[in-house]
């Protein structure tokens, strides 16, 4: 078949008389819909299953519905007003309209609520007044002012035009420290309030120290396992598979006990007599405790694929730069070391990316120091106070944050120099 | 790594402080797990060494912990529910990743680099995000609080595993064996059973015990979607360590680390298999 010019495969026919092109075009079209269809339950279940969720929440962390669709009226007499002092007589018309229809729908909780989160008190005023929303005559604005003065605050009226938006950044805003103001202007939070940038940059730079630490035991480690007869290096693979298999709940129950103050380390101390017994040391529920316990976690993923990349350098390369005149350092830094490149990145993204959305081992033995973002998000979805549209912001953002590394790691290294062990 | 007869004596030196180093880190890796073994048969309701149990005396040893455990209706249904969850989200995740590396693996699957970024998304997205996702996903349909809401999710957690290494033993798998079997008249659901499936079993088996694995231990997205009625043991666990911290949970713990050692054996025999058929045996 080769050997044919796409001439004479024009001119070729199968035996039913279709030209050949046209037969192998079409066979080729059925193989690629037989793959695809194996392909397909799989793809069409994440989709439903994962995919779907997760750009679900990323629509509810920018979503703001309630004024727009329990206040309609309101929402669109807003449009035109710029926003300075109190309304005018449409306005308030239109939100007794509006009153009226929420208490009949029971909807006017939900945009009162909605609205007492941006404005303390605003939740007893609105259902006070909505109480009596369908007895008001017009003029409303008069009506409104004589059932409570506080309906001439501008503050109120300036946060229900802002939250009149079906789509908000304050969601974002509030995860970055950020808030907005009842004028629409855009301020840092006040400080006591700005707890998530603090916590982003804790929880990267804590990633960072946790990967590092990772490359600092894995290397001489996964060199050794590299370098040893495999009678000896498959016994020794044993002690980084069997953690690398082991529960991380097991894992971090083992380094609790062993940190604790009444733990394994503490009593070792002060029977040697190293510290006195009301010297022991807070080594856990605190930074240390997560540091410790995630870099045993991650520190399998950072040895396999160290290993398996060290495994396929030929020990000649070492060899042959000594011979050339190279110091042993010289020759480990200009020869072994860039060979084992592919696995340390391999092993830094592996490790990097669990880092930083980690939840559990922080949550058990973080404290209040060693805590992570996702620590936050759980939070947030969390018991009564909770607030799923900022968990929905603050995940998309470390979403974000972990894609970005993903494809910065892929443009720099390549996804396909990964090796796995 | 044996030191030549012509060494300097920096070299000596440094052989033998990076010997003691990678037994220091080897240590490290190790010493947590053995540690609670002992500690889950400890007399007393503490996470540390008694008197006792360092003169071995056998006072300070019992089973109560494990009896603890094994006669609590609470513990026992928390087992059985997470061997539901992990068998069923196996089974099916096996199933689809099975199929979907099958497809993947043929030479004419379009878009292969994309669709395969995305089977292998839920490795790399953060746990923490898609408990987050799932969690309102699954109240908005009303399905949270079911097992088959926390099937599914580890289903989406295990098939990445099961795709990545039926691929990779689908890699080493030669076509012609396809053709040949064709020419010899076996139609394509005989040549998939008697042909494609014994050969890559093994990857198949692998990944299926990665998946378990995974489902046996997630606790972030159980966390989220399950009710008292599916509460599995890992569950149970996080907040014991939470709560009351018992030396129950150590007896747990060493149960699972044997559960843990009998799946990296299986593993291990699987891959030696592996390589003594392909005529690279090990050492």
């Amino acid at each position: 078949m080769q050997d044919a010019t796409p001439a004479q495969l024009e001119t070729l026919k199968t035996a039913d008389g279709t030209p050949l092109k046209d037969s192998i075009r079409k066979s080729e079209r059925r193989a690629r819909i037989r793959a695809f269809l194996l392909v397909l339950p799989l793809l069409a279940f994440l989709v439903i299953t994962f995919i779907v969720p997760i750009m679900a929440m990323m629509g509810r962390s920018v979503y703001n519905p309630e004024v727009v669709n329990y206040l309609p009226n309101t929402a669109e007499a807003l449009q035109e007003w710029e926003g300075e002092g109190v309304p005018g007589e449409d306005v308030f018309a239109a939100l007794a309209k509006d009153m009226v229809q929420g208490r009949e729908d029971r909807t006017i909780g939900r945009v009162a609520a909605r609205i007492n989160r941006e404005l303390p008190g605003a939740r007893s005023l609105m259902l006070g007044t909505a109480r009596d929303a369908d007895e008001m005559q017009p003029p409303y604005k008069e009506a409104f002012i004589a059932e409570d003065d506080r309906w001439t605050n501008p503050e109120f009226w300036g946060i229900l035009k802002r939250e009149s938006r079906l789509i908000t950044p304050s969601y974002y805003l509030l995860a970055l420290d950020y808030e907005y103001t009842p004028q629409g202007n855009i301020e840092p939070r006040p400080e006591i309030y700005q707890v998530y940038t603090d916590l982003f940059i804790r929880t990267a730079w804590m990633s960072v120290l946790i990967t590092v630490l990772c490359i600092l035991l894995a290397y001489p480690v996964s060199y050794l396992l590299a370098t040893l007869p495999l009678r000896y290096s498959n016994l020794l693979m044993i002690l980084v598979l069997l953690p690398f298999w082991t529960s991380l709940l097991v894992r971090t129950s083992a380094w609790i006990v062993l940190l604790q103050q009444e733990g394994v380390i503490n009593d070792l101390l002060v029977g040697a007599g190293f510290i006195s017994d009301d010297g022991r040391l807070r080594m856990i529920y605190n930074q240390t405790g997560t540091i410790v316990a995630m870099t045993h976690i991650l520190l399998p993923f950072m040895i396999l694929p160290l290993y398996s990349v060290m495994k396929t350098i030929n020990p000649s390369y070492l060899r042959a730069a000594r011979s050339l005149g190279a110091t042993p350092l010289v020759a480990w830094f200009r020869v072994y070391f860039p060979l084992t490149l592919p696995g340390l990145a391999a092993g830094v993204m592996l490790v990097f990316i669990l880092a930083i959305g980690y939840y559990i081992t922080p949550a058990l033995v973080g404290g209040e120091t060693g805590i992570f973002i996702s620590n936050m998000i759980a939070s947030n979805m969390q018991g009564s106070t909770a607030q799923l549209r900022l968990a929905a912001a603050l995940a998309t953002i470390l979403l974000v944050l972990v894609m970005l590394f993903y494809w910065l790691f892929n443009k720099l290294v390549g996804v396909e120099r990964l090796k796995f062990g | 790594m044996a030191l030549p007869p012509y060494a300097s004596t920096l070299e000596r030196v440094w052989h033998y402080a990076y010997h003691v180093i990678c037994a220091l880190i080897f240590l490290f890796l190790i010493f947590p797990i053995l540690v609670i073994l002992p500690l889950s048969f400890n007399a007393e309701p503490y996470f540390t060494f008694t008197t006792e149990m360092l003169q071995f005396d056998p006072a300070g040893y019992s089973l109560r912990w494990y009896d603890d455990l094994l006669s609590s209706e609470e513990w026992l249904r928390a087992i059985r529910n997470s061997f539901i969850i992990s068998i069923a989200s196996t089974v099916i995740a096996t199933t689809l990743g099975t199929l979907a590396a099958l497809g993947l693996s043929r030479r004419h699957m379009p878009a292969r680099g994309f669709i395969t970024a995305l089977l292998i998304s839920p490795m790399i997205v953060p746990l923490i995000i898609t408990a987050a996702a799932l969690f309102s996903f699954y109240a908005r349909i009303e399905l949270s609080q079911t097992f088959f809401s926390i099937i599914m999710a580890h289903v989406v957690l295990g098939t990445p595993f099961v795709v990545i290494t039926v691929t990779a033993a689908l890699a080493s798998f030669d076509e012609q064996l396809i053709r040949a079997s064709s020419s010899l008249g076996a139609n394509q659901t005989t040549t998939f059973f008697r042909v494609i499936l014994p050969l890559v079993l093994p990857g198949v088996i692998s990944g299926a015990l990665f998946a378990f694995v995974t489902s046996l231990d997630e606790v972030v997205v159980v966390l989220f979607l399950a009710g008292p009625e599916q509460t599995p043991i890992t569950v149970r666990m996080f907040s014991g360590l939470r709560e009351e911290i018992s030396p129950t949970i150590l007896a747990l713990a060493t149960i699972l680390v044997g559960i843990s050692i009998a799946l990296l054996t299986t593993l291990e025999m699987i891959r030696r298999r592996g390589e003594r058929l392909r005529g690279l045996s090990p050492g």
